[in-house]
């Protein structure tokens, strides 16, 4: 099986996956006062304490979650709904038009129900929000905005945001930043410090820790409102009892992810350009979506989106599939139907571009074999895919679906 | 061979597509997504187009070991089955919207994609014998007679046909659910689907005035020439119908009135009594011979003219590019729109001959 699909779940380390296995076997709730308690508390404590120092953030600021989507929803409706709180006049949300769903879905739910006014903020052809951008949306009202949320990369189409520099201006106005870093932290110095973002979401199985576990870094000057109630165990922000075989696991797979982050950054990039150039090669009318990857920090180094003209991505998936190649046309949705990506229609792609694209996205497991066995599959199967088209399109509609469409 | 099941998340798709893996074939599994905004609360089954479909049919994909896929058709499917619905019924004809679906989208844009991804064939769970041993097509009615839906497959050509599979044709409906129940696929105790997949409460009459909204004309009688009422628009109404005319003053011999004719341009509604309604001359276009052999002269036949409808015996020939059928007794409930399928009564199961698009009866 050659695995092209890492944004979506990456493998575990065989490290967290002994940690994980090892505590599993091993009683205590870490909110119990006895013995087995404490030690339990004690894992956890360290845990929370390696996570901080990986991250660039204090102990305290760590807030262990169910994983992305909860973190996301935690910042977002929490910041939100305890600024408002303050001052009735903050209701307004700065996010980017490129969010996970994560984000955007919980964005239009405080805009549906609870009368959120919401800037979304444009991002360029790259899929990337300028600081410019970022500037004009908040200085036109900053004492009405609750919160900003920009992602660090993206999880499609790679793009890394200036995330630093926005939060430099986020500062200035008085904004508190949310950030979605889930993609970033196994391949970018994602230092919270330093970001000077107020919240930070990223989850472990995508950086070789288990699933189900996640962490809301949140600066302890930031108030938010729980979604959960109950316990209080997590700074009284979230309740629930703490999961510690997988809080456990998830420090160890951060741990080792930061400690050979830089030399692994740069073999993906290696591994990931290889990708591109081949690629190019094989189907020379397929776009590169996203940054062009020809300047560090702009583009995620495992990640390569490409929009191969007159295909349909779903079929490009069954094709490759069948092969035993595994990636990914999209972000997929509930229904298992692959709808036109939100992320490349707001830049700028139309339809018919958006269903014709491929995600593939290398990780710590990644060779060159996959590399090149994928290569080799890809020119049929492009070629069959193409003969196929755009069936599930109007007919009036995909006149013109073999013409290369640049976007 | 390759084989592409299409699966619905029913119980026939699933027995369908565990058949097709029995008799050898290298078969991957497809759910059409054929809604925009698929519902996600299911009240009984509706066929095709919820999210729980998608599961279920994914869930029965997972017992029989095949891979599986959802194919997202919803553009070509509202292009071609809903808007032809609705613009059939706005010009006063009467469609069959599943018969549109497996003439375009089944075994037209799903069966093309199939072909050029490299399958051979795609088989559904329909209920209808199909052969093509002898190297022309032969579709026929199923063993089951309530569940035979040849009527439905009718307007595929023979190159349609001749990758087509229907494994369930030679079983009956309680066969199928037991064979599933054997199998352990979950859906062997789901309901089947009546309505249009696409209109899920039931409702046409309200799914229709959504669409095209109020298009107001007369309810003439058609004897007298009166007009008895004012009615909302042509496409709330199907020739045949008695139900609804929303007409208060009875007729003068008392008897009921039932819908005669629908004249979209005037948008005016004959209506009259049930001795008007009989029809015994059919003429229809765009005649396809499955078999690929066309009429040769006035032939005896048996003629449908809806699915599950009652059947007549009957003489049909062709004239020029169309086709027209003499029926021995009245036929009621005859529309433009509908069409005539013709069947040769066969032992072996009826042999459908062909079909074509009724345009005008007499």
């Amino acid at each position: 099986m050659t695995y092209l699909d890492h944004a979506a779940t990456t493998p575990m380390r065989a490290r967290a996956i002994a940690v994980m296995s090892d505590a599993l076997s091993t009683l205590g709730n870490a909110s119990s006062l006895h013995t087995s308690g404490r030690r339990a508390r004690r894992a956890v404590e360290e845990s929370r304490e390696d996570i901080a120092d990986a991250l660039g953030a204090r102990p305290s600021e760590v807030l262990f979650t169910a994983g992305g989507t909860e973190s996301d929803n935690l910042a977002v409706k929490g910041i939100f709904w305890a600024r408002r709180a303050v001052d009735e006049r903050r209701r307004r949300v700065l996010a980017s038009a490129v969010e996970h769903h994560a984000v955007l879905d919980t964005v239009e739910w405080l805009a549906e129900h609870e009368g959120a006014e919401v800037t979304w903020l444009e991002a360029d052809s790259w899929g990337r929000v300028a600081p410019e951008t970022f500037e004009r949306a908040v200085r036109e009202a900053p004492d009405e905005v609750a919160l900003a949320t920009v992602m660090w990369a993206n999880n499609e189409v790679g793009t890394i945001n200036p995330v630093p520099e926005i939060a430099e201006i986020a500062e200035r106005y008085g904004v508190p930043l949310h950030t979605d870093a889930v993609q970033a932290v196994e391949t970018l110095p994602v230092d919270f410090g330093s970001s000077g973002v107020s919240a930070l979401t990223m989850t472990g199985h995508k950086i070789g820790g288990p699933y189900g576990v996640g962490v809301l870094v949140l600066s302890r000057e930031v108030a938010c409102t729980p979604l959960l109630h109950g316990g209080g165990q997590e700074r009284e922000v979230r309740s629930g009892t703490l999961d510690t075989p997988a809080v456990l696991a998830l420090a160890s797979a951060l741990r080792e992810a930061v400690d050979v982050r830089d030399r692994h950054a740069d073999e993906l990039t290696r591994l990931r350009d290889r990708l591109i150039t081949g690629v190019r090669e094989a189907v020379p009318d397929a776009v590169l979506n996203g940054d062009p990857g020809t300047v560090e920090g702009g583009r995620l180094p495992g990640n390569a989106h490409f929009t191969f003209p007159g295909c349909e991505g779903d079929s490009l998936l069954m094709l490759l599939d069948a092969k035993g190649i595994e990636c990914s046309t999209g972000s997929a949705c509930t229904a298992g139907v692959a709808e036109p990506s939100h992320v490349l229609l707001a830049m700028g792609a139309d339809v018919r571009v958006a269903r014709g694209s491929l995600r593939l996205t290398l990780g710590h497991d990644s060779t060159a074999e996959d590399v090149r066995t994928f290569l080799e599959a890809l020119e049929p199967a492009v070629r069959r895919a193409r003969s196929a088209g755009l069936s599930g399109l109007s007919k009036t509609s995909v006149g013109s679906a073999t013409a290369p469409t640049e976007v | 061979m390759r084989v592409l099941a299409a699966m619905s998340g029913g119980v026939d798709s699933a027995v369908a597509a565990a058949r097709a893996v029995d008799a050898g074939h290298d078969v991957t599994g497809v759910h059409l997504a054929l809604s925009a905004k698929p519902g996600t609360l299911r009240e009984g089954a509706r066929g095709c187009c919820t999210v729980e479909d998608s599961r279920d049919a994914r869930r029965a994909a997972d017992i029989l070991g095949i891979p599986f896929y959802v194919w997202d058709f919803a553009e070509r499917f509202s292009e071609e089955v809903i808007e032809t619905f609705v613009g059939e019924y706005a010009a006063g004809r009467t469609p069959n919207p599943c018969m549109t679906c497996n003439e375009k989208i089944k075994f037209e844009a799903l069966l093309e994609k199939a072909m050029a991804l490299g399958f051979d064939a795609v088989s559904t769970g329909h209920y209808a014998r199909l052969s093509n041993e002898s190297g022309v097509p032969e579709l026929r009615r199923s063993r089951d007679e309530g569940k035979d839906q040849s009527y439905v497959l009718a307007s595929l050509t023979p190159q349609q046909l001749r990758h087509a599979m229907f494994p369930l044709g030679h079983s009956l409906k309680s066969e199928v659910r037991a064979e599933a129940e054997q199998r352990d696929l979950a859906v062997a105790q789901k309901p089947d689907s009546h309505d249009i997949c696409f209109i899920p409460d039931g409702d046409t009459k309200k799914f229709l005035e959504s669409k095209l909204g109020e298009r107001p004309g007369d309810m003439v009688d058609a004897d007298s020439g009166e007009v008895l009422t004012q009615h909302s628009g042509v496409h709330g109404f199907t020739v045949g119908q008695r139900k609804g005319l929303g007409v208060d003053k009875p007729a003068p011999d008392g008897r009921p009135r039932y819908v005669l004719s629908l004249e979209p341009v005037s948008g005016t509604v004959k209506v009259g009594s049930a001795d008007k309604l009989g029809v015994t001359e059919i003429d229809a276009t765009r005649p396809v011979w499955p078999s690929e052999s066309a009429l040769d002269g006035p032939t005896e036949c048996v003629a449908q003219i809806r699915a599950h409808g009652e059947t007549g015996e009957a003489v049909a020939e062709m004239t020029g590019e169309g086709l027209r059928v003499r029926l021995s007794e009245p036929m009621r409930g005859v529309a433009p729109g509908q069409s005539v399928v013709l069947y040769r009564p066969d032992p072996a199961g009826d042999l459908v001959l062909g079909s074509a698009k009724i345009s005008e009866t007499r």
